[in-house]
């Protein structure tokens, strides 16, 4: 059977068409969420995409963590629901409390939009048991408020437990603390990332076809494949 | 109608590159005597009853203000006080 995979669209979203085609690409089935309907329809899994929800008002995230869905998300997400946020996706998630830390203005104050190199660090989680440890893959990084932050201590703790997903090599595009360009949670079924997976999935739009991992890695997960 | 004013800031240890970004551009304007700028949100709260400094210390806990990386202050404006600070 397909897996469904869905993917929500709020008010301001931009990316939602792309993340839908990275999934279908990817061989699963994409079902479009509302940010207003709180029904998730029965999908195996949620991607949160990129853009601009509720115009970043207050914060990038800040609203959008309020919507129905989002209430069943974070629902579904304690029960092992995977859930890539990526780039607006991973503010929501943090403004939701499922990853820790925030994203804040880049400290250079300038929007970066470049190809970037990443490292995948945990091949653990739902979202990237499809690379190798150490892997380097180039994505597509575009944003204005991606740097991550957290305390000191929260950041020894992902680290200590192997929670950074990814971090930036060649430079970093926006100050993230420790590079970091991907998070996930204890469980490993909730991962943010600030980079775009979605945008690197066939080669006439995109820089490689590194992003497709982790789309192909939930997959892998659902069947309950070794990672 | 009295209001709630909710000032939120940057926690001290977050950098706040905007703030840089102004103390920066000060030289420009002949003002050499400032030393750090940081800068903040200050939202106004009008209740349809009697204004409720515990329901928007509520409203800023979970909307307002990110607590991972800002700090806010609630307090109560009077009916006829200038909200606007004009020169």
């Amino acid at each position: 059977m397909t897996a469904r995979i869905g993917v929500v669209t709020f008010p301001g979203s931009l990316d939602d068409g792309d993340a839908a085609r990275a999934v279908r690409i990817a061989g699963a089935e994409p079902v479009r969420l509302w940010h207003g309907d709180p029904q998730l329809h029965g999908v195996d899994a949620v991607v949160l995409p990129g853009g601009f929800s509720y115009g970043d008002y207050l914060r990038c995230g800040a609203i959008a963590r309020f919507a129905p869905v989002m209430e069943t998300i974070v629902d579904a997400a304690r029960g092992g629901l995977p859930v890539l946020g990526i780039c607006n996706g991973f503010q929501i998630l943090c403004e939701a409390h499922l990853l820790p830390g925030a994203l804040t203005r880049n400290q250079h104050l300038h929007f970066r939009n470049r190809d970037q190199i990443l490292r995948i660090e945990a091949v653990g989680t739902a979202w990237t048991n499809a690379f190798q440890p150490g892997q380097e893959v180039l994505i597509p990084v575009k944003n204005g408020e991606g740097c991550y932050v957290a305390d000191p201590a929260t950041l020894d703790r992902l680290e200590a437990e192997g929670r950074v997903v990814a971090r930036y090599l060649g430079g970093n595009p926006n100050g993230s603390q420790r590079d970091i360009a991907a998070i996930t949670n204890e469980a490993g079924n909730v991962v943010g990332i600030m980079p775009h997976p979605e945008h690197a999935v066939e080669a006439l739009t995109g820089p490689s076809l590194d992003g497709l991992g982790f789309f192909t890695s939930v997959l892998k997960h659902l069947v309950g494949a070794p990672a | 109608m009295p209001r709630v004013v909710v000032d939120v800031m940057l926690k001290p240890e977050i950098l706040d590159p905007q703030g840089q970004a102004v103390a920066n551009a000060l030289p420009r304007l002949g003002v050499s005597d400032v030393a750090s700028v940081r800068i903040g949100r200050r939202i106004e709260i009008e209740f349809t009853g009697e204004p409720d400094l515990d329901r928007a210390r509520e409203i800023a806990d979970k909307l307002l203000a990110n607590p991972v990386i800002e700090d806010f202050t609630v307090r109560l404006v009077e009916t006829d006080e200038p909200v606007d600070a004009h020169q």
